[in-house]
Formats: structure tokens, sequence, C-alpha cells
């Protein structure tokens, strides 16, 4: 979608700053943010660059480099640290031969560190894209990656 | 043996959560058409009465803090009213529960309050990764909308509101209430220093209530049954129902909603299956990082903001974290601190320079390289300070876990 379309769905208060950089990081097909889209929100809403670039420095969920097809993000708060999510991310990082806040070769996947999913009964947890995978066994992981391409 | 008391979870498993007329079925909605038919005061009056304490986990008298944004000014040209719904303390699962399974009830508790405070507008700030729960509340919304329940003259009444979704994008601090505004305004999640509170100044500088979802969702069972109903539930102190949720070294991980005076033996033991492969009990992680650790001495105590205070404990957002014989607390410390160091905003610098010495030192501690007499000590010393002079309760928070330290294992160091 073009992002003037995008924004045409928000009004101009910055209030709505988050939910446009949500809907214009979605749109992208690398999942991040492009200093287009910085720029074209600065405008939409009449405030600075820097202002919107501060803003998404802040929040974990938003990226200013390319990032993979598919997003994993693992848990990695008490719960989950407990039920061992670290010898999971181990070997996430050996199936994809990739490392925390990097993009797979093929560029199918990106992984990155979560803090608390809410997932804790079903602990060590992890989301790929909008998907819970929980109760992880580093067994299953190679299948469940084969579902994303 | 204990049984669950559901009131937020009432309808759970029994009503298809997308479905607005399964919840009107259930008697949804009736609670919301008759209150708008009452004086405002009314409702805040059933509030007040019913004693309910913030199930966010500070506990504030939830009928106070609609009083208070009721009253803080007569001729305001807007009020707001904020569910936050920005769930991210360790351990806790609840808000999503109730937003994934009963989107309506929270949505109908939103309704009653807006409408005991003189609020137009109403705001769901849910986190980003929520991602079922934004979808289920946004549907919530559009079908309530499609049948009159958000929007202009409500049932016939003067009363009109409006209910908008705001995400939340990965950060923590941003459920801590003042932060909470900064982020709805569209900035970086910054705290605000208090006073003023926001029921005088909050969002754009207008009078703002904030309610966690369990609060709200609490509000059409107290508004409907009436206060005297609500109280017969619960201790004295602390009235009514809690959702805990239960995690780590236990048979059945889950949620459960019980009344207040559940004893952790209870919760634990009957409800979540016991030990995980009769594992000994070495330790509960009460209320999440910001929380306290307990031994199984605290097991027979009734669960209740006061009670548990006066062992050092804490209630907080009801999450409990069991440990097993086999498990280190000061490998939790260790990673309950770096949580801290990791979403420390940076504003204030006892909380950005404290988070960070204080998870240095606990990695010290646990690799057996720390200098010092004392580690627990000099950490405990460290957060006092933060306590005394952070801006926010993320700073405030770390002295929790580490007095409960001292007093529970202190041999563990």
């Amino acid at each position: 979608m073009e992002r003037s379309e995008i924004l045409k769905q928000f009004g101009n208060d910055d209030e709505n700053l988050i939910n446009i950089l949500h809907a214009l990081q979605n749109n992208n097909s690398q999942n991040y943010l492009e200093k287009d889209d910085l720029k074209a929100a600065a405008n939409h809403l009449n405030i600075t660059y820097s202002h919107i670039y501060g803003v998404v420095t802040y929040y974990t969920m938003f990226s200013l480099k390319p990032r993979g097809k598919n997003i994993i993000r693992i848990c990695n708060s008490p719960v989950c640290d407990m039920e061992k999510s670290s010898d999971i991310i181990t070997k996430i990082k050996k199936i994809l031969s990739i490392g925390v806040g990097e993009i797979s070769k093929d560029k199918r996947f990106s992984l990155e560190l979560s803090e608390c999913l809410g997932q804790c009964d079903i602990a060590p947890g992890m989301m790929i894209n909008e998907d819970v995978y929980g109760n992880l066994h580093n067994a299953d992981l190679a299948s469940i990656f084969e579902k994303y391409k | 043996m204990v049984k669950e008391k559901r009131i937020c979870l009432k309808n759970l498993g029994k009503i298809n959560p997308e479905s607005i007329d399964d919840y009107i079925e259930a008697g949804g909605y009736k609670v919301l058409e008759s209150a708008v038919s009452r004086h405002h005061f009314e409702i805040i009056d059933e509030m007040l009465n019913s004693s309910l304490r913030g199930r966010g986990g500070a506990g504030f008298s939830a009928g106070l803090k609609e009083k208070f944004t009721s009253e803080s000014c007569l001729r305001c040209e807007q009020k707001y009213l904020i569910c936050n719904a920005d769930e991210g303390e360790p351990g806790t699962f609840k808000d999503r529960i109730i937003m994934e399974n009963d989107p309506h009830l929270l949505l109908e508790g939103m309704l009653i309050a807006a409408y005991g405070i003189g609020a137009s507008k109403a705001y769901i700030y849910i986190r980003g990764e929520y991602y079922k729960s934004i979808e289920m509340v946004k549907k919530a919304i559009d079908s309530a909308r499609k049948r009159g329940f958000i929007g202009k003259n409500i049932f016939g009444s003067v009363f009109s509101v409006d209910v908008e979704i705001r995400l939340g994008a990965g950060s923590y601090l941003c459920g801590e209430e003042l932060t909470l505004l900064e982020s709805l305004e569209g900035k970086r999640g910054y705290p605000r220093i208090k006073p003023p509170f926001p029921a005088e100044k909050g969002l754009f500088g207008f009078p703002t209530l904030i309610n966690n979802v369990e609060t709200l969702a609490t509000i059409p069972t107290i508004v409907g049954k009436g206060s005297e109903w609500y109280l017969k539930l619960g201790t004295a102190e602390s009235p009514g129902t809690k959702i805990f949720t239960i995690s780590g070294d236990v048979a059945k991980p889950g949620f459960f909603e019980v009344e207040l005076g559940t004893t952790l033996r209870e919760l634990i033991f009957d409800l979540a299956g016991g030990m995980k492969d009769d594992k000994k009990l070495k330790a509960i992680l009460l209320g999440g990082a910001a929380g306290t650790f307990v031994d199984e001495t605290v097991l027979d105590t009734p669960t209740g903001f006061d009670s548990l205070k006066e062992k050092g404990a804490t209630l907080g957002s009801g999450a409990i974290m069991v440990l097993g014989e086999d498990k280190s607390v000061l490998n939790v410390t260790q990673s309950i601190l770096e949580f801290f160091k990791h979403e420390s905003c940076g504003k204030c610098v006892p909380c950005r320079v404290g988070t960070d010495r204080v998870a240095r030192m606990i990695k010290e501690i646990n690799n057996g390289i720390y200098q010092g007499e004392s580690g627990l000590d000099d950490m405990i010393y460290e957060a006092e300070y933060m306590a005394k002079t952070s801006l926010c309760p993320l700073g405030q928070s770390l002295i929790m876990p580490l007095r409960s330290l001292k007093r529970y294992f202190n041999d563990q160091f």
C-alpha cells in the first residue's frame, strides 16, 4: 500500500503517532521504518523528523534497519529464563546461523530478544510474527521454522 | 479444597468472545443500561463502598481515584478514561486472558467508569505484542459501536463516549501510568514528575482516570450486584477476587481467579496441582520482577494487600512464580536485575546508573568474583538510594526483591 493511503486512515493529532508507525512498519516488506516513513509521518502530523526519530529509537518494536521477513521474538524474562530459554536461544542461533539482532542469510528470519510476552504458563515461549509458541523444546524448533517461508 | 470464584472470568469458556450476542445473552450491557439511568454520583459511591483496590499492582482505592477524577474540575471541556492494558510485569498474563476471552466485559466496565467520572473519550492502551488481545478488543469495540453502546446518547441518556485503541511498542515502563500518558500523546516513554496526578492533569493536561484491565472488568459486577454483595467476598482489608497467574515449577501452571484471603498453599497445591515432579519448594517470587521473594513460611498467610505486606511481601499484579529445589534464587535475581537495567529509560540518573551497577554486582556475586564484604547488603544500599531518588516506580522497585532476599534468603549469599 502507498504511504499516503495508510496515513489517510489516521487523524492529524500527535496521539496517532505510535499507531501510524506500527502501520507503516507492518506495510514494509522488510519490517522496518525507512527514512521516508518517518518523513511522511512528520508531514502528516506536522511535527519534526527529530521528534519521530526519538520516538522510534525508544521503542523496541520499531526498527530503523531492515529485518527478516519473519520476526522471531524470544522471551528472555525471569520465568522463561528459569525454564531455560537460553538453551532455546542457543539452538535457534545454530539452526538459523544468526545472532540476536541479525537477519538470516536467506532474509527469512530476524532474531530478537523480548521482555515478558505474557506466556508464562507455557514457558519457555516465543512469538514468530503474530503466532505464539510455548513449552518449547529444542527438537521442535526446526519444524516450526519450516512453516515460515 | 479451595475453589475458584470467577467474576472477571465469569464468562470464560461459556461464550464466544467474538459474539456480542453471546455476551448480551449472558446478561451483558444490562448494567451499563441501568447505570446511565442513575446519577453518576451513585456509581462512584458504589465503587467507594466496594473498597475495590486497583488490580494493576499498586492497590490504590479504585473508588477514590474515580471520585478525585470526577471532582477535579466542574466545567472542564474534557475528561478521559484510560484502560491500562500494557501488561508486562514478568509472570503476569491476567489482562491478556480477560481481553482474549471476554473483551465486552472489559468494555462494559470502561463505559460504566467513563460515565461515572463524566469522560467523553476513552482509550485502551494495549501492548504491541498482544496481537490477539488487540484483535479481540477491536472487534468488540466495532460491534458495540454498531449496537449504540459506544457513541452518542447511549441507551437514550445524555451520556456519550467514544472508545479508541492505542498500541504500545515494546516498553515495560509505559505500563506506569504517567509514562503511559506520554506514550499515548505520541512521545518517548519518559515518566512524568508527580504531582500533578492524572486525576488533576492527565492526558493532554485534562483530568484522567487510568485503571488496569482487571479493575475495570470488575466494575460491571460491583455496580450490577451492589457493593454489599461484593464486600462479602475476600477479606476485610482486601475484598473481592483476584486473578493469580502461576508459573514455574508447578504441575499445572495457569491462571486462577479466587477470593482474596486464599492462601498461597491453596493456590499452589490445590489449584496449580502442587509442585512439578514432586520437587521441594524453595522460593516463591510474588508480584513479578518488582515483587518479593518468600519461602514456605508464607504459604499459609491469607493473600491480601496488607496481610502480605506484614510479611515483607507484595500481592502486586498477582504473579506467582514458583521455584523448586533445583532452581537458584541468585540466578533469578540476576535475571530480574538485568531486566530492570534493560527497561530503565535513562531519564533520571539514579535509575540509569543504579540499575547498571546493581546488575553488575549480582553478576559478580554469581561468578564468585565480587570483592566487597556482603554483596546483598551492598546491593540493598544502592537500591535504597535509588528508591529515595528515582523519578518513577521502576527505579524505586529494585529494593523490593532485594530486601525480601535479605529477610528470607540471606543464607544463599
